[in-house]
């Protein structure tokens, strides 16, 4: 996967399932009400297969994989 | 340099170190007319500017140094920029305000409505906008609506001037949730992507400014960026609009320089009534100071960062030695997570655990401060937009400058004695 590429969550979309917890505990872990906490910084190579995943599995559609090139400058 | 502006040399009221600039001089409470607002500032000329005089105004506010005044701060040139290279845009002046401690933008509207409107419709001229929208507090609906349609009669703009009613809740501020009420009638931020300066009102791009910072717009490209910079901090230029309650002897919405000292700000309330213990600055999203500590300190974003606040939308309020700050806190964050739009776990749930936490703390009662505190960690950039970082944040300001009373709570003592709430709080809506 590009360096600096990231895990970012649809908040509003999000209905706290935790199925991404479950593939990508590196990354991922739920707080007290199932909702994910995405540990900051980039996704290493090494997990791409699960973040992939982890995307592809959310009922909610709620997560995707951001690139670089894609990243806005502003918050 | 400033030959891109109107060479008109700004009168003797504008001189450039006289404030306030914004709002009349005169202590009446009146807004003034379309003729009085001319004969003030001069006339500004906005309809059909060249490309190259727009490329022009927007470098006048690049090196004004303008910044958002809605509580963000971002850069006002860069905003207009983004927006002006789409197409068919348009413009929202922001005048929500649903802070309820805050007065400065419904002052300013129901005080200077023209100068808000002269800097509405230049944002849509630079832009190349055909239309701006004004959204403001119902309060001073009636002013705005006088004062665009006199503008209308006197035939002033090519830009259509739509006045809009705001929702009357916290979070119908947020950039996206004024253009999800505007489009749909619905007062809540949306999900970012898209931004709402790529696609925003009926997928155009669309700036949305606080009607604070158009107003220093209007002056901007009448007297241009020096004079702007005359007064502020070279890193933080101009003045800006600030609401001063608490204890302080009258309570006001006055204009300061940036980088003037609270004390003198508290000053221009007529002074502290009461010896105060903290400030809350910035707003509910903001932080509380120790007094002490902050008196000296100028109100900008680079002095008050020493004391991890900042100016945000200008809220100063004083808290008075007899009363708590933890409880006055708890029933803020307790109205904030009501505020809450309900659309994002971490803050439906998340803020509402805080805010019971923290009421636990203040009524003394048995309550988990490293639960709380883990809470808090949790509660950043996990929501559509920043309510529950702001929430979070002061509440950490609080644990922080009110933590010799932590302990004492925890035995049962509280050292507020008034009965009177010093922050303002809506009575509590029906879920």
């Amino acid at each position: 996967m590009t360096a600096g590429t990231r895990l970012l969550a649809d908040p509003i979309a999000c209905d706290g399932r935790g199925l991404c917890a479950e593939i990508l505990p590196e990354l991922i872990t739920l707080d007290d009400w199932g909702f994910p906490v995405i540990r900051d910084g980039d996704v290493p190579g090494r997990l791409t297969a699960e973040a992939r995943e982890a995307v592809r599995v959310c009922p909610k559609l709620a997560l995707r994989l951001e690139s670089p090139a894609k990243a806005s400058p502003r918050p | 340099m400033t030959r891109g502006t109107d060479s008109r040399r700004p009168r003797a009221g504008q001189a450039a170190d006289q404030l306030p600039r914004l709002l009349p001089a005169d202590s009446g409470t009146g807004s003034s007319g379309l003729a009085d607002h001319i004969d003030r500032y001069g006339p500004l000329r906005s309809a059909g500017l060249s490309r190259q005089r727009r490329e022009a105004l927007i470098d006048e506010v690049d090196r004004s140094g303008l910044t958002g005044r809605g509580g963000a701060g971002f850069p006002a040139a860069r905003k207009l920029a983004a927006v002006a290279a789409g197409h068919a845009p348009i413009v929202v002046a922001n005048g929500t305000e649903g802070e309820p401690a805050s007065c400065k933008d419904k002052v300013l509207l129901a005080r200077s409505p023209q100068l808000v409107l002269d800097g509405a419709v230049l944002a849509a001229e630079i832009a190349g906008a055909s239309q701006a929208v004004i959204v403001v507090h119902h309060s001073v609906r009636e002013v705005v609506d006088a004062a665009a349609a006199e503008r209308t009669q006197a035939g002033a703009d090519r830009v259509r001037i739509r006045v809009m009613t705001a929702a009357d809740r916290f979070v119908a501020g947020e950039a996206s949730a004024v253009v999800h009420w505007i489009e749909d009638g619905v007062p809540t931020p949306t999900r970012k992507p898209p931004r709402i300066s790529e696609r925003g009102l009926g997928g155009r791009p669309t700036l949305v400014h606080n009607v604070e910072t158009l107003a220093h717009l209007a002056l901007i490209a009448r007297y241009g960026a020096s004079w702007f910079r005359a007064v502020g901090t070279p890193a933080e230029p101009g003045s800006m609009l600030v609401t001063i309650l608490g204890a302080v002897n009258q309570p006001c919405v006055c204009e300061i320089a940036i980088g003037t000292s609270l004390q003198e700000a508290l000053g221009l309330a007529g002074g502290a009534s009461a010896r105060p213990q903290a400030l809350l600055l910035g707003g509910y999203y903001g932080s509380w100071v120790d007094m002490a500590a902050a008196q000296a300190m100028p109100f900008s974003s680079e002095g008050l960062a020493f004391l991890g606040a900042g100016p945000g939308a200008g809220l100063i309020a004083a808290l008075p030695q007899d009363a708590c700050g933890l409880a006055e806190t708890a029933r803020v964050v307790r109205y904030l997570a009501d505020e809450s739009a309900r659309q994002c776990g971490p803050c439906l749930f998340g803020l509402d655990a805080i805010a019971r936490e923290l009421q636990r703390l203040a009524e003394g009662r048995t309550s988990d401060l490293s639960l709380l505190r883990r809470w808090l960690g949790q509660a950043g950039g996990r929501g559509a937009c920043s309510h529950p970082d702001g929430a979070a944040g002061l509440v950490r300001s609080a644990l922080d400058v009110f933590k010799p009373e932590l302990g004492q709570h925890a035995q049962g003592w509280c050292r507020g004695t008034r009965t009177a709430n010093v922050l303002p709080v809506p009575p509590r809506r029906q879920p």
